[in-house]
């Protein structure tokens, strides 16, 4: 005997806490974005010149993802925002309830713009909708120009591209016009920034586009 | 290893279509899953296996038909199936497309095998 199951999405759970989350995060005029990358491509530091650039103009919050570790956390905090940690204790990926959670401990605090920074892994979160607005997806010029094209998924999910670390471009092997290319053939929807977090370059440009669009949103509600 | 949470779902999914005191086990869950959607069907087989142990869908087959990526070219207007994981018309190289099939990540059918009693 077979049960005909009806196309059950396999996530669905956890796509009605995100349908959840991006209510909540609606009604209180958050703006969320989760921000992408793999280990080490420089995020927390990129988060880091984002506060900095965007802390006087409009209010912010952050969500650390982490396996293990409330080390990137401990970095926030230094800056004054409200920040609380999700430790996944080895999970490779956020998933909308954990946000939920953690949304919920930032509650005390009003702002305007949610970083949420997911676990350093570009397959797993690609599959996990959190609520948010945007995805942001970082990759540095030292992890290869065929990254777009071995995790299609990261980058055509994807509003936004920061291509970082473009101070290292000259002692590398790595091309930033066959990064791009490789990702637009993903993603022709793509906005590309290129940022260095060491030489603060090109991270105004990007808090500019987030501001912008950010605007646009309350234009629509 | 997001796998293990999909696979955790996929348990959780099914039972619910199983009845109470099921004494019928589970001969295979039938999946459909896109080319696109980012999953290692090598370690959702595994972590299926180790998660059914226990329950009543253990000797339960995984079988998953794997979705090809299918485009619609806003430019032409064809319905192509890729090869490649590049998302752009083949016939006129746009990358102005849609993604038609390929993201997909389902249960379609629960099979139970009717001439067992699970044995408890
Ligand atoms: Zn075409």
């Amino acid at each position: 005997m077979s049960i005909k199951v009806v196309e059950r999405k396999i996530l669905e759970k956890n796509d009605i806490v995100a349908q959840s989350n991006r209510k909540a995060f609606e009604e209180k005029n958050i703006f969320a974005i989760n921000m992408l990358s793999s280990p080490g491509s420089g995020k927390t530091s990129l988060i880091e010149r984002m506060i900095e650039f965007l802390r006087n103009k409009i209010r912010i919050a952050v969500i650390e993802g982490d396996l293990q570790t409330k080390l990137d956390a401990e970095r926030i905090e230094k800056y004054g925002v409200p920040v609380t940690q999700i430790i996944t204790n080895g999970a490779c990926h956020l998933d909308a309830i954990l946000v939920k959670e953690a949304f919920l401990k930032l509650c005390d605090y009003d702002f305007d713009i949610l970083i949420i920074e997911n676990v350093g892994n570009l397959v797993c979160p690609a599959g996990f909708d959190l609520g948010e607005n945007i995805k942001v997806i970082i990759l540095s010029t030292t992890e290869g120009d065929d990254k777009p094209l071995k995790y299609p998924l990261a980058f055509l999910k994807s509003s936004a591209l920061v291509i970082n670390k473009i101070d290292l471009l000259p002692y590398i092997n790595s091309s930033i016009e066959v990064i791009k290319n490789n990702a637009l053939s993903i993603n022709p929807r793509l906005k590309i920034f290129e940022t260095s977090c060491t030489e603060n370059i090109g991270v105004e440009n990007l808090c500019e586009w987030i501001l912008n669009i950010k605007s646009e949103n309350k234009v629509q509600n | 290893m997001h796998e293990l949470s999909i696979a955790q779902e996929i348990i959780e999914i099914s039972e619910q279509y199983l009845p109470q005191e099921n004494t019928v086990p589970v001969k295979s869950v039938k999946l459909k899953i896109g080319k696109l959607s980012n999953v290692c069907v090598d370690s959702l087989q595994f972590c299926f296996k180790l998660l059914t142990e226990n329950s009543s869908l253990r000797n339960a087959e995984l079988i998953v038909q794997i979705i090809p990526v299918r485009i619609k070219c806003s430019q032409c207007n064809k319905e192509v199936e890729l090869e490649e994981n590049i998302i752009c018309c083949p016939d006129c190289g746009s990358y102005d497309v849609s993604i038609i099939n390929g993201l997909e990540l389902y249960i379609d059918e629960l099979e139970l095998d009717d001439e067992m009693e699970l044995n408890k």
